[in-house]
């Protein structure tokens, strides 16, 4: 297995969102900011790696029929030790998070990746794996979280990049992005972006 | 009382619909609702599961997990199962789907066979545990739990359902070569979000 392709393809070719159709629920919700879609992307993309990394040495000792009961396992053990570190540590972002920090573990790139590579590879390629598809979802993550935080409250991090009307600048802000239907939107409109850069990635018509 | 319990009803269906303001569950929600037939299979699974699950977690939580919640056997003063939390519930729902999945195949052997595939994968539905971490962020009593169970599990098969009927549609048109399948998908769901979106501050 090539080391580079592991880790690259899941950025845009096999990216786990827009390609893979996976992780799509905190994707959406906590990317009206970007500091909690920066803390999002850290969480899942280290329990992605070090899920996998357990799934996969422990691959020839699992008994298929209850597999997915340790894989959930395991998810949710890394899932819980990150919530109490969140807890600890920022409890702000924590609170902010609300339960989407919980459903990491539902998350449906986890239970992918561990079902589709980690039990048929070993460690390494793994753990590389794990990194690649946690890169992949934070791209993505973080171009909607620049997107909705810019246009929808005019500021990157909190600080205020587009000087809003409201306090006497000049960009009216766009409440609309900061709602549910923005986030739908601006994943359909990259979709259509990816599909029309890669033709081969169209639907057929049934 | 019922007053109360009939605003969180309407609440959780229409206001703070799962998948349309929370976006749980999106992955079954955008894969199994190309038909009307099998999207309303899988939202009357989501409810009957959203229903037993959240006030049974609601029972562990209060009498397992909270802080003095032991307190009842005698023992566990000052002990606090917090943070064991997110492995019970999903204990506690992969063990109820299963009993259901059982219970089904034996008694009502025709639901069980429509249903189908739905029942094992609403496990790893995210609409199922968002619905029990909404419950114990916002404590709710056994009563509500009850009741929220019930009108989120609708809320959500409310939504997949008018989403499939549009999908349906939706065949029949001439859309961009890029955007056919997923991109419109999404679209559409804007719009059904936004048309909820008119719900929001009711209150009875």
């Amino acid at each position: 297995m090539d080391a580079k392709k592991l880790l690259l393809n899941p950025l845009v070719v096999e990216n786990p969102i827009n390609v893979q159709i996976l992780g799509i629920c905190s994707a959406l919700a906590i990317t009206t900011k970007l500091e909690t879609a920066v803390t999002m992307c850290f969480a899942v993309t280290f329990v992605l790696v070090l899920s996998n990394l357990a799934v996969s040495l422990i691959r020839n000792q699992i008994p298929s029929s209850i597999r997915m009961i340790v894989e959930m396992t395991i998810i949710a053990s890394l899932v819980m030790f990150v919530d109490q570190v969140l807890k600890a540590y920022a409890y702000d972002i924590s609170k902010q998070l609300s339960v989407f920090v919980g459903l990491i573990i539902t998350n449906c790139i986890l239970m992918g990746r561990a079902e589709a590579f980690a039990l048929k590879n070993g460690p390494w390629p793994s753990m590389l794996d794990g990194l690649g598809n946690g890169l992949g979802y934070s791209v993505v993550l973080l171009t909607v979280a620049t997107i909705r935080e810019l246009f929808g409250s005019g500021s990157l991090f909190g600080f205020e990049v587009l000087p809003l009307v409201t306090n006497g600048g000049w960009y009216p802000a766009n409440g609309l992005l900061l709602l549910a239907p923005g986030a739908f939107f601006i994943i359909g409109l990259m979709i259509w972006i990816t599909r029309t850069l890669k033709p081969d990635m169209v639907e057929k018509e049934n | 009382m019922v007053e109360h319990y009939l605003s969180l009803l309407l609440k959780a269906i229409f206001v703070e619909n799962l998948a349309l303001s929370f976006f749980l569950g999106m992955c079954t929600y955008l894969a199994v609702s190309k038909r009307v037939e099998t999207a309303t299979g899988l939202g009357i699974a989501v409810i009957v599961v959203q229903g037993i699950t959240v006030p049974v977690n609601n029972l562990v939580h209060t009498y397992i997990l909270k802080e003095n919640a032991l307190t009842w056997l005698g023992v566990g003063e000052g002990m606090d199962f917090e943070f064991l939390g997110l492995v019970c519930y999903i204990g506690v729902i992969a063990a109820m789907v299963q009993i259901l999945e059982m219970t089904l195949d034996k008694f009502f052997p025709k639901l069980y066979n429509a249903l189908g595939i739905f029942l094992p994968l609403i496990t790893v539905n995210c609409a199922i545990l968002g619905g029990t971490l909404f419950m114990v962020e916002r404590s709710y009593d056994f009563g509500e739990s009850v009741v929220y169970g019930f009108g989120s599990g609708i809320g959500w098969a409310l939504a997949i359902i008018a989403l499939a009927a549009v999908r349906e549609k939706m065949k029949y048109s001439n859309s961009p070569a890029g955007l056919r399948g997923l991109g419109i998908t999404f679209i559409t769901v804007g719009l059904i979000a936004m048309a909820f979106m008119c719900f929001s501050g009711i209150q009875l």
